[in-house]
């Protein structure tokens, strides 16, 4: 095996690390849908721990192993188009992943607060965790990731 | 360079396989945490629909489109290439390991047993273990 298979196999893992934490965030955000029960969502909160580590393994991975793989093979470029729309594509999924985890992590700190308190159910918390703007964010991202394997695959250009 | 037919049924074994490891990891991190929580049981329902609900529907995916891309050409190779080979043995023996994982949550739920919770939990490590290790094989393809 050459270097260049190791980075492949590293590049390939790490999407699997970021796909696998917005399936697992996906799972989170349906099974707490306009949940107001505080005890409820931060029960969750291991899940969203194991989210983000597996997050930032997945964003740090493919973009360093992608990159060094389109340097070091010969038949790819960084200029070439399909990875420009990659990278574009990735600050895109970055940003609005930060924003969704923003807005979660905010109403999972708020849950625990109430449930520190002894108070078991707010409607601020069913707003968070329904159609809020972390939802949205959260779709857009999922939305940028399906696009970004699409042209990894697909390699349009290429 | 790969042919562009091998797209669409690299995508869905791309894409089961991916899902498959979000939901597995889902359950896994649920049914471990699930006794450190205020909510056990609603930890330990959310495994058994993770692996359910997601997982199972991610596998059968992940499968059809492997079986899809071994049809176009890979099917008329004498001996399988060892990264093939073990690709293969985590899908079989993963499913087994999968179905177990996913009656003992089931179990676990009904009962409330957090014994046989945390038995689901460690085999759905061991099943992202397995993952890892096909995933490896997928990308540097050992000889």
């Amino acid at each position: 095996m050459s270097l260049n298979d190791w980075i492949l196999a590293l590049h390939l893992l790490s999407a699997v690390a970021l796909i696998g934490a917005e399936v697992l965030f996906t799972i989170m955000v349906v099974s707490l849908w306009r949940s107001s029960d505080a005890p409820r969502i931060a029960s969750t909160m291991p899940l969203a721990r194991a989210g983000t580590v597996l997050v930032m393994i997945g964003i740090t991975g493919t973009i360093v192993f992608g990159v060094w793989l389109a340097i070091s093979l010969d038949r790819y470029q960084l200029w070439d188009g399909w990875i420009i729309a990659a990278l574009v594509l990735w600050a895109i999924g970055g940003y609005t992943g930060q924003k969704a985890g923003e807005g979660y992590a905010a109403g999972g700190q708020r849950a625990a607060e109430l449930t520190a308190q002894g108070t078991t159910s707010s409607p601020e918390l069913a707003e968070t965790f329904g159609a809020s703007r972390a939802f949205w964010f959260h779709i857009a991202t999922l939305l940028v990731v399906l696009l970004i394997v699409i042209d990894m695959i697909w390699k349009p250009g290429a | 360079m790969r042919p562009d037919s091998w797209n669409v049924p690299l995508l869905l074994h791309v894409a089961g396989a991916a899902v498959l490891f979000g939901a597995v990891a889902a359950a896994a991190v649920s049914t471990l945490a699930a006794d450190r929580v205020a909510q056990p049981e609603f930890m330990r329902r959310l495994a058994f629909r993770s692996l359910l609900l997601v997982g199972l529907p991610a596998y059968i995916v992940m499968r059809v489109g492997a079986e899809w891309l071994y049809s176009k050409g890979f099917d008329e190779l004498e001996d399988d290439p060892a990264w093939l080979s073990i690709g293969y043995i985590v899908a079989d023996v993963g499913l087994l390991v999968f179905l177990l994982a996913l009656v003992l949550a089931g179990v676990a739920m009904w009962k409330r047993n957090s014994g046989v919770a945390k038995a689901a939990g460690v085999l759905s490590i061991l099943l992202l273990v397995a993952m890892i290790v096909a995933v490896w094989a997928m990308g540097a393809k050992p000889d």
